[in-house]
């Protein structure tokens, strides 16, 4: 069963990188990473990270996509061409990262030590973890409370700051 | 049963994946997409790691990079918008000047 789910899973997760990479329009390519992150929650849930993976659909497959697709509807973003850049790119950079692959890899084939995942693992309830996020770590909890705050001012201010320009002219 | 290794493994096959996309997608917005797959195959992996070790902590800090991705998607949308209106193209190749 829990074979059956990471393998199912795990391929979602890797043809919808794959069709992320193949498309050239941009909302197709942001309709598969929605399938990348919701394939990741599953697997989240398997690892028995069960806030983690409601977070994962509610923030990342939710906020965070529909900010990407709302963005690329709002520019009417077309079809990319391909250019001497790409293929530059291609030829430097697609050899550096079978290498980067390849040394992860091995990396973690050769690892000692690393254990099995079982369904009956038991999960890590949302109470443990915040008690420790909470008691623990509040300081960067509330630091970061003043990060979203600082972020939201500033896409405000980046957003508008061409009408204002126009205006002051 | 799954050992651990085969997350890990689909965590560097994740982030490759976005590296490829970043180095060769040249729509700037799909640039962004393939640093937010990045960001999703390094957090598989601190899940991961979070159950092998029996870590909280490693969990927190999926939110914490959760929080941080969903600021810096708001921000550097923003920046795309921005770019968008001074320049009227997606193209990473023509945006090579930081001055309008």
């Amino acid at each position: 069963m829990h074979l059956i789910l990471f393998i199912v899973f795990a391929g979602f997760c890797l043809a919808g990188a794959i069709n992320l990479l193949l498309q050239s329009h941009p909302i197709n390519s942001a309709l598969s990473l929605i399938v990348v992150m919701t394939s990741l929650a599953v697997l989240y849930l398997l690892l028995g990270a069960e806030f983690l993976a409601a977070a994962q659909v509610i923030v990342y497959a939710g906020a965070i996509m529909v900010l990407f697709t709302f963005v690329v509807m709002l520019l009417n973003a077309g079809r990319e061409d391909r250019t001497l850049g790409s293929r530059s790119a291609r030829v430097v950079g697609f050899p550096a990262v079978v290498v980067i692959l390849g040394v992860l890899a091995t990396v973690i084939l050769k690892a000692q030590g690393l254990g099995v995942v079982t369904l009956s693992d038991g999960i890590t309830s949302t109470a443990d973890l915040s008690t420790v996020l909470f008691r623990e770590l509040l300081l960067p909890f509330e630091v970061t409370s003043v990060l979203i705050l600082i972020a939201i001012l500033g896409a405000v201010a980046l957003a508008r700051s061409g009408d204002g320009e126009r205006t002051s002219k | 049963m799954i050992p651990i290794s085969w997350y890990l493994l689909l965590s560097a096959a994740l982030f490759s994946l976005g590296m490829v996309g970043f180095l060769v997608k040249r729509n700037i917005v799909t640039v962004f997409m393939s640093i937010e797959l990045m960001l999703n195959a390094v957090n598989l992996s601190f899940v991961t790691f979070a159950h092998q070790w029996h870590m909280v902590k490693g969990q927190i800090f999926v939110f914490f990079v959760m929080v941080v991705a969903a600021a810096e998607a708001a921000v550097g949308l923003a920046i795309i918008i921005a770019v968008f209106r001074a320049r009227s193209t997606l193209a990473v190749d023509r945006i090579d000047l930081m001055k309008l």
